[in-house]
């Protein structure tokens, strides 16, 4: 027999990443930067702490909403680094990666028919966790021009002040960008005007270059009506591990737990053990890693440069947005390049509305390989440009 | 502060190019050669050396870890100890600790013959020095912050969201 597979599943196209993943993996000598996770592994002393755990035999259950201990530490941490003032108690829960809070927050949020904007381009989950939950995805896309900043503008101009919710990604995956208080004001003029909910996935912020990272949640007004995702994939390089966490107001913290409960139990214990450490002792290795990806930025952007690719400063992630030349799309040329080359980049398209003509690439990888890369890239340009 | 940054980057690999150290800061090449020469010549950067893992080569060389004591007198201070240890070339690394032991010195030769002779020969017998313990190194693992073994597979997939 064939399952008559539900129409919300149907309705999301594979994701475009898998395809370059298949050509990457046919060929050999491949130098990837294509990836969206760190290079480093887990900080010792928080690894250490999960095989310590282990040891102990600490591998139940944890409360629903994760260790108390780890709520309290989260609590701390984002008031100290983000002037955030969440509560231990209501208003954190720690969910199975960022990824699992982003699907609670759309399932808490969002009903059949309701409208949700996307500061696009940006993360390839949003999308399909708004099919899934039912609501409609609204695109708004974010143009060079602005350095990939979500402008009033181009919200209104995709109609979004009719949306339910928005969906804001900064420091951004694909692109890099980042939004300054004095940018995010007026759009939370916007969201406070025309009574959006926002959630914001903030999971890039301890990467962010030259200043500081502002959360939308801060400014005035805002945090009773945002969400807020972060975790420990990329600033503690935990992706394996799978642990984050949402930041909100305590009916729609209480209302994702009512279905994380259900669905998940709770986060993965040993990974809580190891993220509690990483708050308490591992500032220096995320300093460190965030020094090593902003030398590596600066060393990308001043190759693209060079080869001659426009490309706009990227100042988080470990991301950049070059533009492909003219003649090209991204696809082509990404699949160029790959196959010519054996460099992998991802066409921006992937990452939805304004990532035509680009690329992303991600410098989560060594200062060798970055070289390597970039110089196989000049020769690709050379030959076709 | 360049020259801070410039000699993070070479302690990291003194082997980046003055190109590329350029391109991962803000400085300009010519910049970063000035607060190179500008290292070197107050003495701060005192020289450049490969990392080896002697266990990956043929040849055998010979490494001991040495704790050394000494009596002080009134003409003769631990710079003066030092001083004469440290002209022997097979003597790498001279350090004046706390603790038990007065000196720490590593020592290098071709053969453990070799560094015993050294030791027993030339360090030995300085009037000052009252006692020699003397460690031949079995295995290294980490040498100037560098892990020797064989290092983490990168498992990551080559393209991921
Ligand atoms: C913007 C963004 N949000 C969320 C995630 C997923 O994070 P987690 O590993 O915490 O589920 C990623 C991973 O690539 C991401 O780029």
């Amino acid at each position: 027999m064939t399952f008559e597979l539900s129409d919300r599943v149907q309705a999301v196209p594979p994701s475009g990443i898998r395809r370059f993943f298949e050509i990457a993996e046919e060929r050999d000598e491949v130098i990837s930067l294509g990836v969206g996770e760190p290079d480093f592994s887990t900080p010792w002393a928080a690894r250490d702490a999960a095989i310590t755990s282990l040891e102990q035999g600490k591998t139940s259950y944890t409360a629903n909403r994760g260790k108390r201990e780890l709520r309290e530490a989260i609590s701390d941490y984002v008031a100290d680094r983000f002037d955030l003032g969440y509560g231990a108690d209501e208003e954190i829960i720690v969910t199975a990666g960022a990824s699992e809070a982003v699907d609670l927050a759309f399932r808490a949020l969002v009903d059949p028919g309701d409208t949700v904007a996307i500061a696009q381009p940006s993360y390839i989950s949003y999308e399909p966790g708004v099919i899934f939950a039912g609501g409609e995805v609204l695109s708004v896309p974010t143009k060079k021009e602005d350095d990939f900043r979500l402008t009033v503008d181009a919200l209104e101009a995709a109609g979004a002040s009719e949306a339910d919710l928005l969906v804001l990604c900064y420091p951004n995956n694909p692109t890099g960008a980042i939004m300054r208080e004095s940018d995010l004001e007026p759009v939370a003029e916007f969201a406070r005007e025309h009574d959006l909910t926002v959630l914001a996935d903030e999971i890039y912020a301890e990467l962010t270059y030259e200043g500081d990272h502002t959360s939308i949640a801060t400014l005035p007004g805002m945090r009773e009506r945002t969400v807020v995702f972060n975790g420990f994939s990329k600033a503690h390089a935990m992706t394996g591990l799978r642990l984050g966490y949402a930041l909100g107001p305590a009916d729609v913290i209480g209302a994702m737990n009512k279905i994380h409960q259900y669905t998940m139990l709770s986060a993965p214990t040993t990974a809580q053990h190891a993220a509690l450490e990483a708050l308490d002792s591992c500032d220096g290795d995320v300093r460190e890693m965030v020094e090593q990806y902003d030398r590596r930025r600066q060393f990308v952007l001043s190759r693209f440069r060079e080869i001659g690719m426009d490309v706009f400063e990227a100042k988080g992630a470990f991301y950049c947005f070059p533009e492909v030349p003219e003649g090209w799309t991204a696809e082509e040329f990404a699949e160029a390049v790959l196959r010519e080359q054996g460099v992998a980049v991802v066409p921006g398209d992937v990452f939805g509305a304004g990532g035509e003509g680009h690329l992303r690439v991600s410098y989560a990888t060594g200062l060798d390989d970055l070289r390597k890369a970039l110089n196989r890239l000049e020769a690709f340009v050379e030959d076709h440009v | 502060m360049s020259e801070r940054e410039v000699l993070e980057l070479l302690r990291e690999n003194a082997r980046y190019s003055t190109a590329d150290i350029a391109r991962m800061t803000d400085l300009e090449e010519d910049e970063v050669e000035a607060a190179i020469a500008e290292l070197e010549a107050a003495g701060v950067v005192r020289g450049y050396q490969a990392v080896v893992d002697w266990d990956k080569l043929e040849d055998e060389r010979v490494r001991a870890e040495v704790e050394l004591n000494v009596r002080l007198d009134r003409e003769t201070g631990y710079g003066d100890i030092a001083e004469r240890l440290a002209r022997f070339p097979q003597v790498k690394a001279l350090r004046l600790v706390s603790g038990d032991y007065d000196f720490d010195m590593e020592v290098e030769g071709d053969s453990i013959r070799e560094v015993s002779q050294f030791i027993s020969e030339k360090v030995a017998p300085v009037p000052e020095i009252t006692q020699t313990v003397t460690h031949y190194v079995m295995t290294s693992y980490k040498e100037n912050g560098i892990e020797l073994g064989d290092g983490d597979e990168d498992d990551r997939l080559s393209v991921s969201p």
